[in-house]
């Protein structure tokens, strides 16, 4: 039964945000889910570090500006001076291969930061993860030469995809980008919920549990966790670049530590190591200052609002919003009767 | 001794009686104290060895240093003709070393069935590409491992807690799930450290049942325990341990009257008084 109440929900929410635009003509409030869209992509790959492997990365919008940028530069092409005379430059090349090569090298990125600094744990972590985001942060203000520093790219080109039977595809103003947001928050999701149901997955979660026990039954700690910084980083990487190709315009406050707080804000309150949590918190978190501005509440009063809502949240519910509706729904089902001791078909009691 | 298979399978099983773990001059120090001193014994393919010896006799100790948790001073570690010194727990238990903790460890917040699950991780064939692409053989192999997994539950008799919080369970049914854990590892030597230290006498009767079934399957024991009953019951052969070095090596009934074990445990005068 549990298996067919998920999918009915998942494709009913799905059918739902699909359908959006046809009865939701406000332009504006489609702009603001297209950039809570692509916050909840880049809190949903925070969700499988903090979440499912335990360690709290506070650097992620590293990944995510490093996505905006590799892919803003690649698809609009440069010329650098590395040596004297010797120049380094790149034609411009398609968006689609600007933002494949982004999340390439946004994972890639990861994979040293990985390697680096999962020698050391826990709060050594989040240090080096702070710190190598505020050096990206330099980076991208102080290299004018390569990323114009805070002058910041323009022009950037919108995505344009030819399929074959439809003809080409513009991804340019609020409804192409919205789907395009919605396809590569189902990708995300799929690709998340793929890796934590598996064996990778497990290994992850064993490692956030118990490190000792999982290390004695053979479980590569360090491997898994690259792994998960790895796939982490890519689609944070990913979502930087649906990002540069849709407002058009990248400068080096993409790399504030604000965004990461407010992903971090996302994955905590929705719940962390579930998979539906990053998106609550992320619808909540990121509507909830658009809802209040048009109520024309002044800015100060919109932020306490924003600060006491996260506040109550984190204190009465500390597992965050989707773990405390699982707990009330099982609370709920199982007075109508207990399951099955060994089913056929395994349940997952997974939302 | 003879060179035997380093393969991982644990279908190399040797023949019965044969060495598989050599520990051959083991030291272990903590600064500049002295856990383990010169320490040398073997476990044969198929027993069950119990180490045994007082508080701080540097039992667990050597369980750390040859499950790769602690690095020994000096000495040498060998299984089945694979050293062991210098490789990580991981790679160890890849090599067929698994082992439980002296303070129960367990996935806590995972259901039993999924603590199982995570120590079937040696057994799962699932590339990272592959589960991302979400090709159907990870989709088979997930099924095979869950019948593996509630084949060891049932093993162990917690099959009817499959979906229960690890958290949760009594405890001497933790203690249970920590060696279904182990097993799921599908070790060919198995390391137990004071598996039934705080049971009732029915629970470790059970684990001592449980333990022969283990037995039978092939799986060499090397047991920690401080439960002379159990230690008597279940060992074939009982290596005695004080202040770091090895004062007794034989088959239980001799251990029993040993005067240096009865020393150990009791004192000089118990000893001068049964003299």
């Amino acid at each position: 039964m549990s298996r067919a109440v998920t999918l009915a929900s998942s494709l009913s929410w799905v059918a739902f945000l699909v359908t959006l635009p046809l009865w939701m003509n406000d332009l504006y409030f489609l702009h603001v889910l297209i950039i809570t869209g692509i916050f909840i992509v880049a809190a949903m790959s925070l969700n499988l570090l903090l979440g499912y492997t335990g360690q709290l990365s506070l650097g992620h919008v590293a990944f995510f500006g490093i996505g905006a940028y590799v892919s803003s530069l690649v698809s609009l092409g440069f010329e650098i001076h590395v040596w004297g005379e010797t120049t380094v430059s790149l034609e411009p090349k398609p968006v689609w291969l600007a933002m494949l090569v982004a999340v390439m090298f946004a994972g890639l990125c990861g994979f040293m930061i990985g390697k680096i600094s999962f020698k050391v744990r826990g709060a050594y972590f989040v240090i080096v993860s702070v710190s190598f985001a505020e050096v990206t942060r330099l980076v991208a203000l102080n290299w004018l030469e390569l990323t114009q520093g805070p002058m910041a790219l323009n022009n950037i080109p919108y995505l344009k995809l030819g399929i074959p039977g439809v003809g080409q595809i513009d991804f340019i103003g609020k409804l192409p980008n919205y789907y395009l947001v919605l396809g590569v928050a189902i990708l995300t999701y799929v690709i998340i919920r793929r890796l934590v149901r598996s064996r990778a997955g497990r290994a992850m979660i064993a490692l956030r549990e118990n490190e000792p026990l999982a290390t004695s039954v053979g479980i590569d700690v360090t491997r898994f966790l690259v792994l998960a910084t790895v796939v982490s980083a890519g689609l944070a990487g990913l979502a930087g670049a649906v990002y540069a190709h849709y407002v058009r315009i990248v400068d080096p406050d993409v790399f504030l530590f604000i965004y990461t707080v407010t992903m971090v804000i996302m994955v905590v309150t929705g719940g962390k190591g579930t998979l539906a949590g990053p998106i609550v918190g992320g619808l909540i978190f990121g509507i909830l200052p658009e809802v209040l501005r048009g109520f024309e509440v002044m800015p100060e009063i919109q932020w306490v609002v924003y600060g006491v809502l996260m506040i109550l949240i984190v204190y009465f519910l500390p597992e965050g919003i989707v773990p405390a509706l699982r707990d009330a729904w099982r609370r709920w089902a199982g007075r109508s009767g207990t399951p099955p001791a060994r089913p056929t078909v395994v349940v997952e009691a997974q939302p | 001794m003879t060179a035997l298979d380093t393969s991982t399978a644990p279908a190399a099983a040797a023949a019965p009686g044969a060495p598989a773990l050599v520990v051959t001059g083991l030291s272990i120090r903590f600064g500049g104290l002295t856990a383990v001193e010169d320490m040398t014994f073997e476990v044969n393919e198929g027993e069950v060895l119990s180490l045994i010896g007082p508080n701080g006799a540097g039992k667990t100790s050597a369980f750390n240093a040859i499950t790769g948790y602690i690095q020994a001073a000096s000495g040498s570690i060998v299984y089945r003709g694979a050293p062991l010194l210098g490789l990580k727990p991981n790679q160890i238990a890849a090599h067929g070393v698994v082992r439980t903790f002296q303070k129960t460890s367990v996935f806590n917040g995972l259901p039993v069935l999924d603590n199982v699950l995570v120590g079937l991780h040696l057994r799962a064939r699932q590339h990272p590409l592959a589960i991302i692409l979400g090709l159907p053989g990870v989709k088979r192999d997930e099924a095979r491992l869950r019948e593996a997994a509630w084949d060891i539950l049932t093993l162990v008799g917690l099959d009817g807690r499959a979906h229960e919080t690890a958290a949760s369970l009594p405890y001497g049914e933790l203690r249970l799930l920590e060696v279904a854990i182990a097993l799921a590892a599908e070790p060919t030597l198995l390391l137990l450290d004071e598996p039934v230290s705080g049971m009732n006498p029915s629970e470790t009767g059970a684990f001592m049942a449980l333990l022969g079934r283990i037995r039978a399957r092939g799986v060499t024991v090397l047991l920690v325990e401080h439960d002379m009953k159990m230690v008597m019951g279940v060992s074939d052969r009982v290596v005695c341990l004080n202040q770091g070095r090895i004062i007794a090596d034989g088959p239980p009934a001799a251990i029993q009257r040993d005067p240096q074990v009865i020393r150990a445990y009791l004192g000089e005068r118990y000893v001068r008084a049964r003299g």
